[in-house]
């Protein structure tokens, strides 16, 4: 029996009718359209699916999309306002902090997690927020880079 | 001031604004019109007969369109090495025999993936099940199972390898090793699992969109595979999550897609479940080594011999190369006067092994690079030094296998020497560990019908100066489009953001082998930068025309400035010219095209990187615990074409190396992968990842475009050995076999605190 979900993703309100068991990755990605989120696990350990509920990092694939109702979702697709990048995107620009991509979303949406509680976090703090995503590419250094560029102040006039 | 306007700079990758937004659209995010949802039954036993395979109850229900099993398919078995048809050993869907725990017996094809899900619990396959074999070492036993009928002793290859005299020189050492080690699988762990979606027509023709690292290959496998012609078959590759080896062989989502949509003639996605991924995408080669190194007193190395038995799994997939590098990488990156290899591998039922990152080398580098720090303990050398003593130089050639052109091994020795000495005296417990690998830029071998390993390039220059650069290079992360990019526009005079690359879409792109053993930069790069040159001099000659130039003056273009060299003021604009010639040409774009293949250079690749690396380790000598604390390598690739690109593989093979060498592995049971989950397979993540350090080291490579060659996958092979090493210095022990575990160095310690040493 499907339920009423309503929430807000990326400034747009929706109201949709939902499976219980259905998990907000699949809404967001699958009744959205909103591939940028991705899904790299079926276990909630690699972190490619994260997005931002409430304004907390949160991964998309452990949490029912009726635990949404009413919330306010940003995913990847809300980070930069319409053609202006947001300063976390241009810093992983600079510093080459991905590589084929794929883990990309979730890292930039666990760093906004990190950064909507804490703007100038420190070199640890940045480690711990993004301990649950896996990179298999880059050696997360690039990324602790990045972000500790945005900590820092780097990127502040972008925004 | 650099004599490049592009090359060498810090740019921004050409994927990047799609990658950081969200738009990029990989395989795993397509949705195509009337699209159906694939899934692969697999089989739950080690080695069994097929008695009997029930579809009925699965095709009646609702919502499944299809199911597909051996029979449906042309019987036919693959394999990459197509001129070698005993290796072609894999049927994909087995119409009578499994021989791994995964290996693909049918395939559903339903509305949707919860439908496809519960069709395949409704298949009823009657097993027999086998007596199974696990380890190489009993496999190639008389009385062991046989994986495949008429293999004898399981031997699926063997390779050979020799120069010199070994017996002889082994009679004038001073000092001689013997030593054994094993080396562990590792599994690639894409983030974007294997998989494709398989769309046929009614008019005959079957477009594929695949994750994969390597779209002619899948092209022609298909085409084999299912009696279609290559030509009617299309492989497109969308931006990849990910290869590491492990996409280029032709895989049960593209095959077990494309026999589903053949059959229905509708599109088709089959997306590998994590699981999936883990335990049936293949994987590294665990590899049984034994070694024996002779030296003189004063740290020169005579002779080396080297046996290995790997474990092959169920089939031969890419795993006939690793054999082969493993024992040519074991006799890198040093002069070795006399020298040889015998490999063995075993047909084993387990999963697959193949191509990793570093393609058998990191292996034959743990190995190598442990005993030669061995070596040097026993006869009191320094562990730089014995490395400086026999390390390759520029124009050394390898006794009948390769030449050395570039090669800057002993300038990365200083670096890391200087290194070592900047961290000065290390507290107790703390140790550094070296190690000296280097790589190759592309294989020369090959496994296809063609002779020679080739790769193409056409670049099309549009009326508004806008250059289009078609390639069958295939962009898995590594940042191939951006330094083929870069290329195209230094060599053509244009800035990066006039190139638009269009790669590995065999319906428009010029086949290419793809992206394996660090082949792009160099092998790409350099059919790139000729059809560019073509194209720059088609234009130059209308250049030459409307300057009205003496024929002695030479012309070049430069950020867009096409100009007399000698004078650099005097020219005109590259978009004036263009647009000139082609409307004398009555609007026909300007077409380069180049190629490259590297006839006459070898056995083995044109040209290779060298590097040394330092591992810096803490242990707990209690518990045996130990921390990763600084990764420093020196590496030399030539000219740097992209830096940001350089410094991502560097820190990221650190990831993966460190992870082979310090907590990744694949235990089994009885042929079964225990922990077939990120969450159970152990990974470096953010908080475990050493501080990384990176010493740029100037070569001249005259093989590769503009001086480059290798920088992606080399990099994999020396942090396990590194770690190795460090932990010695660090409390003592050794630790020969991987993954160097904190129970291992817990237990070498006990062990060694008994014997009181």
């Amino acid at each position: 029996m499907k339920q009423e979900l309503k929430l807000t993703v990326n400034g747009q309100p929706y109201e949709l009718y939902v499976n219980p068991k259905t998990l907000l990755v699949e809404v967001l990605r699958d009744e959205l359209g909103l591939t940028g989120t991705k899904r790299g696990c079926e276990s909630a350990a690699c972190g490619a699916c994260t997005v931002n509920l409430n304004g907390l990092a949160v991964k998309s694939c452990s949490i029912l999309a009726l635990q949404a109702n009413g919330g306010e979702v940003l995913t990847i697709e809300g980070l930069a306002q319409e053609a202006q990048l947001h300063p976390l995107q241009k810093a992983f620009l600079d510093h080459g902090a991905f590589q084929c991509g794929f883990c990309t979303a979730g890292m930039l949406m666990s760093a906004k997690g990190l950064f909507n509680e804490n703007p100038s976090p420190t070199v640890q703090e940045i480690k711990e927020s993004i301990d649950g995503n896996v990179c298999r590419c880059t050696g997360y250094n690039s990324i602790i880079r990045a972000l500790t560029a945005v900590a820092k102040g780097e990127y502040k006039e972008s925004r | 001031m650099s004599k490049y306007n592009v090359i060498g700079k810090r740019v921004h990758r050409v994927d990047g604004p799609d990658k950081v937004t969200g738009s990029a659209k990989y395989t795993f995010d397509m949705v195509l019109p009337n699209m159906l949802y694939g899934k692969i039954l697999r089989s739950p036993h080690p080695h069994a007969k097929i008695l009997k395979i029930d579809t009925s109850q699965a095709e009646k229900l609702i919502g499944v369109k299809a199911v597909v099993t051996g029979k449906d398919t042309l019987g036919k078995k693959q394999g990459i090495w197509r001129r070698f048809p005993e290796l072609c050993d894999e049927e994909i869907l087995c119409r009578s025999k499994v021989r791994y725990i995964g290996d693909p017996v049918a395939a559903v094809a339903a509305v949707d993936q919860d439908t496809a899900e519960e069709a395949l619990d409704l298949i009823e396959v009657e097993y027999e099940p086998l007596p199974a074999v696990f380890d190489p070492l009993e496999a190639i036993k008389e009385e062991a199972p046989q994986v495949h009928e008429g293999v004898e002793l399981n031997i699926n290859v063997t390779r050979h390898i020799e120069w010199g005299d070994v017996d002889e020189a082994f009679k004038h050492c001073d000092h001689i090793r013997e030593d054994h080690f094993k080396c562990s699988s590792q599994a690639h762990v894409c983030m974007e699992t294997h998989c494709a979606i398989a769309s046929f027509d009614h008019a005959g023709r079957l477009t594929v969109w695949v994750s994969t690292q390597a779209a002619y290959y899948m092209q022609v496998l298909l085409a084999d595979m299912l009696g279609l012609r290559e030509g009617d078959v299309r492989v497109i590759k969308p931006p990849t999550g990910g290869g590491f080896g492990s996409k280029f062989e032709l895989d049960a989502a593209q095959f077990c897609a494309s026999v589903l949509s053949m059959k229905l003639c509708k599109p088709v996605k089959i997306v590998f479940t994590r699981e999936e991924e883990f335990t049936a995408s293949k994987r590294r080669t665990p590899m049984y080594y034994y070694t024996k190194l002779g030296a003189k007193k004063d740290g020169t190395l005579l002779a080396k011999e080297v046996r290995v038995i790997t474990e092959g799994g169920a089939y031969t997939g890419m795993g006939a190369t690793a054999l082969y590098l493993t024992g040519f990488f074991s006799s890198f990156p040093y002069k070795y006067p006399n020298y040889r290899y015998d490999g063995y591998r075993a047909y084993t039922n387990t999963a697959p092994t193949s191509a990793m990152r570093g393609f058998g080398a990191p292996q034959a580098v743990f190995v190598g690079e442990s005993q030669i720090d061995m070596m040097a303990d026993d006869l009191g050398i320094d562990p730089i030094e014995i490395r400086r003593k026999n390390g390759m130089t520029p124009n050394y050639e390898v006794p009948g296998q390769a030449t050395i052109q570039s090669c800057g091994l002993h300038q990365c020795l200083d670096k890391i020497e200087e290194h070592i000495k900047e961290r000065g005296t290390l507290p107790p417990n703390r140790g550094i560990g070296i190690t000296a690998y280097g790589f190759m830029s592309g294989g020369i071998f090959n496994w296809f019908d063609t002779p020679y390993a080739f790769s193409a390039a056409v670049v099309r220059i549009n009326i508004d100066g806008k250059v289009d650069l078609f390639t069958g290079a295939c962009d898995i992360g590594q940042g191939s489009d951006t330094t083929l990019s870069m290329i195209c526009a230094e060599e053509l005079g244009v800035r990066l953001e006039d190139v638009r690359i269009h790669a590995a879409d065999t319906g428009i792109c010029p086949p290419d082998l793809g992206a394996w053993g660090s082949r792009e930069t160099l092998m790409n790069g350099n059919a790139v930068k000729m059809a560019a040159a073509d194209a720059k001099r088609q234009l130059l000659e209308f250049a030459g025309a409307q300057l009205g130039v003496n024929i002695v003056y030479d012309l070049d273009i430069k950020d867009r400035w096409i100009h007399l060299v000698d004078r650099p003021e005097r020219g005109v604009s590259y978009f004036d010219i263009v647009k000139a010639a082609i409307r004398g040409r009555d609007g026909e774009a300007i077409m380069g095209r180049g190629h490259y293949t590297p006839h006459r250079k070898g056995m083995i690749s044109p040209a290779f990187s060298f590097g040394v690396q330092a591992a810096e380790v803490e242990v707990d000598p209690e518990t045996g615990k130990y921390k990763l604390i600084n990764v420093t390598t020196a590496h030399e690739s030539g000219t740097v074409i992209n830096p940001v690109g350089i410094e991502g593989q560097l820190e990221g093979a650190i990831m993966m190396a460190g992870g082979y060498g310090f907590c990744e592995d694949q235990p089994m049971d009885q042929g079964k992968i225990l922990n077939p989950s990120i969450g159970d397979y152990k990974l470096i993540r953010s908080l475990d990842m050493p501080e990384t350090k990176i010493l740029e080291i100037e070569t001249y490579e005259p093989e590769g475009p503009f001086g480059a060659k290798e920088a992606g996958e080399g990099l994999t092979n020396p942090t396990a050995g590194a770690i190795g090493n460090a932990i010695y210095k660090a409390v003592g022990v050794r630790i020969t076999d991987l993954p160097i575990t904190p129970e291992k160095v817990f237990r070498a310690l006990r062990e060694k605190e008994k014997q009181g040493t």
